[in-house]
């Protein structure tokens, strides 16, 4: 576990013992238990943001696929009698084929990610509205799925939520990936020096879409779950800011917005300590309107304090390395001869 | 008689260990043109980094206008009237060019609100472009201004400073003939009107053209000044190289085998008009040499697959290949030391050892999982092979030394199974123990059969080096060399276009 992973966590138990002195009912089973199902439901699009954020990108419009998806994956199973697992694999697909797109056109065309997922954000958006004309789409009275409704919103020993067994299955699968594999090799080369990974004989343009990929396919999963337990959804609000919390929790868990650095166990970390957050402001009797404002705050605060602290180690080793980098200074100044 | 307008007496720069500066002297006077040549690192940009108050000199006096000046600071110079023109020019090409001229002192209007007087700007503007007589307007975005122009508009900014003194560095490395002979008129104009001019460049011809006085620097001291009826192109030359070589090389143990790369009619975007035509041999260093700007470059990252070629063809070993990308280039064994090893070489963050794995790492992973043993063990293989001096392979590459790091890109490399190597100044900014220790593994590298294809801006290197050397100019191969016929000065005369 890196530094700053253990900063985080130190910083959610240091929340979490504070919100549990100041009302005990933090620790009880059903509040944990809701809290672990809210971590399972966010941490698996923010580790798909993740992904995306470590190419030196950004993906929008992820509230607005889990809207348009998990709209989609309702009508199919309620309305068109899919088989359930069959309705999983085409929504997972779906996600994977917004992926691409976003993917293709930020390396084809050259699009900057932000325009791209920003009109996707948009689109998504409108066109799931447009798709159940604005209505709520939800199971009607009486249907049942009980093995999606078991595995989505099931509780293993009937506290821990499969929501959140399922967010550790794919954390683990993608932390091999980014951790260990060389396609994760590849993620940061890219993420960090584009242009020396291109040297280095590494397909960027194909490193770079898989991202998109990966993060479309983990918000279709996401969006799924997400649909089970809401179990009805209003398109124009389903899923709105949730790429926010997404990008929040990969910056707090340590992924720079300039790419190439990030960690699972980190993105991990920020989706919990953003569901303490809000766990703080319903239990400490905060006016919940002031939800985003109190997240905001923290995150700030957080972000500051972590610059302070690499400023501060930085100044240190400069001091350290002043003598060393006097001299390599100095022999690049004073190249030899040359013909210009 | 007027006095000098600026007075450089013992003028010396000790950085740590180097003498960038050796009691250089010279003066200059109102309206003397003043040609400044010298090859890389002679010591032309420290000299004009003291003259324009960037850099403190270690010992020495400045003198302006008789006045002498113990510390010059860039507002003295600025407002002594000492200007210069980049080579890099720092101009913003998102606004148009009068703001460009007036940038930062920008004529207000509306008190507190600070708004640009926009048609005073204009105005200010429009009669010192006409005082050089360029043909476009001051509303015009930078841009739409072709690179003459913007050397142009440069010298404007200058002169909107009052300048009596500009120092133009390398202005017309990148200007046509017409543009240059534009430029030159410029020069004769300014001089008319009592403003002197220090042009540093490499193209003799010019300084010919243009210069009272020729003031030649080399390692750091001023080996002569020619006046005007003694500047010739073997006079300059002559005083500019000067020195021995120093015996670091390495004589070839074999001779060269077949071709082993063929570059058959080659176009590149920066060059369409011209076809280049080289072959590689197995087992031979071939030197490019020219001068910056000429496409040796280009060539190297067309034949890597980093641009896309206009036209022409590729053979390894006689057979036809393609290449799209460096993973093609890769895969057939064709590798390239780029120029700038932060940008294009290095991930600096990263430790030695994936960096060093980077492009081979299928080889260091069983089932597609990076195995960091077997990258570590490579690494360490690397680092004892080629004498990395880093304190474990699992350190930041950028906290190594220049000549450390460039090591690393070359491990890269040598890792794998080189056929073709090409190094696009494989020794540039580095220190000269870590030189030798380059040199020493290209000549093992042609040894073992590898074809090598050095560019590089570096004379003595070239020269030293190489079995063979080729020069470019503009685009075009201008002239092969065989060893018997080495010598600055036939590699400058055929980098300067001179057949």
């Amino acid at each position: 576990m890196h530094k700053k992973d253990l900063g985080l966590l130190i910083l959610i138990i240091v929340v979490g013992a504070a919100v549990a002195l100041i009302n005990p009912r933090f620790l009880l089973p059903a509040n944990l238990s809701n809290t672990a199902n809210q971590v399972g439901l966010f941490g698996l699009f923010a580790i798909g943001e993740a992904f995306v954020i470590i190419t030196g990108g950004i993906e929008l419009s992820v509230g607005s696929m889990i809207a348009l998806l998990g709209t989609i994956f309702i009508d199919l199973i309620v309305n068109h009698d899919v088989h359930w697992v069959a309705a999983v694999v085409i929504i997972v697909a779906g996600g994977c084929v917004l992926g691409s797109v976003h993917g293709l056109l930020i390396t084809k065309m050259r699009l900057q990610p932000f325009v791209v997922t920003l009109c996707g954000l948009l689109i998504y958006r409108g066109i799931a509205r447009y798709y159940t004309q604005d209505a709520t789409a939800g199971f009607g009275f009486g249907e049942s799925f009980p093995t999606l409704e078991w595995l989505t919103t099931g509780r293993l020993l009937g506290i821990i939520p499969n929501s959140m067994i399922a967010l550790l299955v794919i954390a683990v699968a993608m932390g091999i990936l980014l951790h260990r594999s060389v396609y994760g090799r590849y993620l940061f080369a890219v993420g960090k020096n584009e242009e020396a990974a291109r040297y280095s004989g590494i397909p960027t343009a194909r490193i770079v879409t898989s991202a998109y990929v990966i993060c479309g396919g983990l918000a279709a999963i996401a969006a799924i779950y997400i649909a089970m337990y809401t179990r009805s959804i209003s398109p124009a609000v389903h899923g709105s800011f949730y790429e926010l919390y997404a990008i929040a929790a990969a910056v707090l868990g340590g992924c720079s917005l300039r790419g190439g650095e990030g960690s699972i166990v980190g993105v991990l970390l920020g989706v919990v300590l953003l569901q303490v957050l809000q766990n703080l402001v319903n239990l400490l009797g905060i006016p919940s309107s002031l939800n985003f404002a109190v997240m905001g705050a923290v995150i700030l605060i957080g972000v500051i304090a972590d610059q302070q602290i690499v400023l501060y180690r930085q100044r240190a080793a400069t001091a350290r390395g002043r003598l060393h980098a006097a001299a390599t200074s100095s022999q690049e100044a004073v190249e030899k001869p040359r013909l210009k | 008689m007027v006095g000098p307008l600026l007075e450089l007496i013992d003028i010396s720069k000790i950085y740590p260990g180097v003498v960038a500066l050796d009691h250089v002297s010279f003066a200059i006077s109102p309206g003397e043109v003043i040609g400044l040549v010298g090859e890389n690192g002679a010591g032309k940009s420290t000299l004009m980094k003291v003259m324009g108050g960037v850099t403190e000199p270690s010992g020495g006096t400045i003198r302006i206008d008789g006045i002498e000046r113990q510390a010059l600071s860039v507002t003295e110079a600025i407002r002594a009237g000492i200007a210069f023109v980049h080579q890099e020019l720092n101009l913003f090409d998102n606004l148009d060019a009068a703001s460009n001229v007036f940038i930062g002192r920008e004529p207000l209007y509306g008190g507190a609100l600070r708004l640009i007087d926009r048609k005073r700007l204009r105005a200010a503007v429009q009669p010192l472009l006409d005082r050089l007589g360029v043909d476009f307007a001051p509303d015009t975005p930078v841009a739409e201004l072709s690179l003459a122009q913007r050397q142009l508009l440069e010298i404007v900014k200058a002169l909107s400073l009052d300048a009596r003194l500009v120092i133009m560095d390398e202005p017309t490395s990148s200007l046509t003939l017409a543009e240059t002979d534009r430029l030159m008129s410029v020069i004769a104009g300014l001089k008319g009107n009592g403003v002197s001019v220090i042009f540093i460049t490499h193209r003799l011809n010019e300084v010919r053209r243009c210069a009272d006085r020729v003031v030649v620097l080399r390692d750091g001291r001023v080996v002569g000044a020619l006046d005007r009826g003694e500047i010739t192109h073997d006079a300059m030359i002559r005083l500019m190289i000067g020195r021995e070589l120093k015996a670091l090389y390495l004589p070839p143990t074999r001779i060269p085998g077949r071709e082993r790369l063929e570059i058959i009619g080659l176009r590149t975007g920066t060059y369409p008009a011209q076809a280049v035509d080289l072959a590689v041999r197995s087992g031979e260093i071939l030197g490019l040499a020219g001068l910056v700007g000429s496409g040796r470059t280009e060539l190297a990252r067309a034949v890597f697959g980093i641009d896309r070629t206009l036209g022409g063809s590729l053979r390894l070993d006689g057979e036809p290949i393609t290449i799209s990308s460096p993973r093609d280039a890769i895969a057939k064994g064709i590798y390239l030391v780029p120029e700038d090893r932060k940008r294009d070489g290095l991930l600096l963050d990263m430790s030695v050892a994936s960096n060093i794995s980077l492009p081979d790492l299928l080889t260091h992973s069983r089932i597609r999982l990076v195995d960091t043993a077997s990258e570590a063990a490579n690494a360490q293989r690397q680092k004892e092979r080629l004498n990395i001096r880093a304190p474990a392979v699992s350190t930041a590459v950028a906290s190594l030394s220049g000549g450390n790091q460039q090591k690393v890109v070359l491990a890269k490399w040598l890792a794998m199974r080189p056929r073709v190597l090409i190094f696009d100044e494989p020794t540039r900014g580095i220190d000269v123990g870590a030189k030798n220790e380059i040199y020493r593994l290209l000549r093992h590298l042609a040894d073992s059969g590898v074809a090598i294809l050095m560019i590089s801006s570096d004379m003595e290197e070239v020269i030293g080096i190489s079995d063979r050397i080729v020069v470019m100019h503009e685009g075009r191969l201008s002239g092969f060399l065989e060893r018997d016929q080495f010598s600055e000065q036939n590699v400058l005369k055929l980098a300067v276009g001179h057949a």
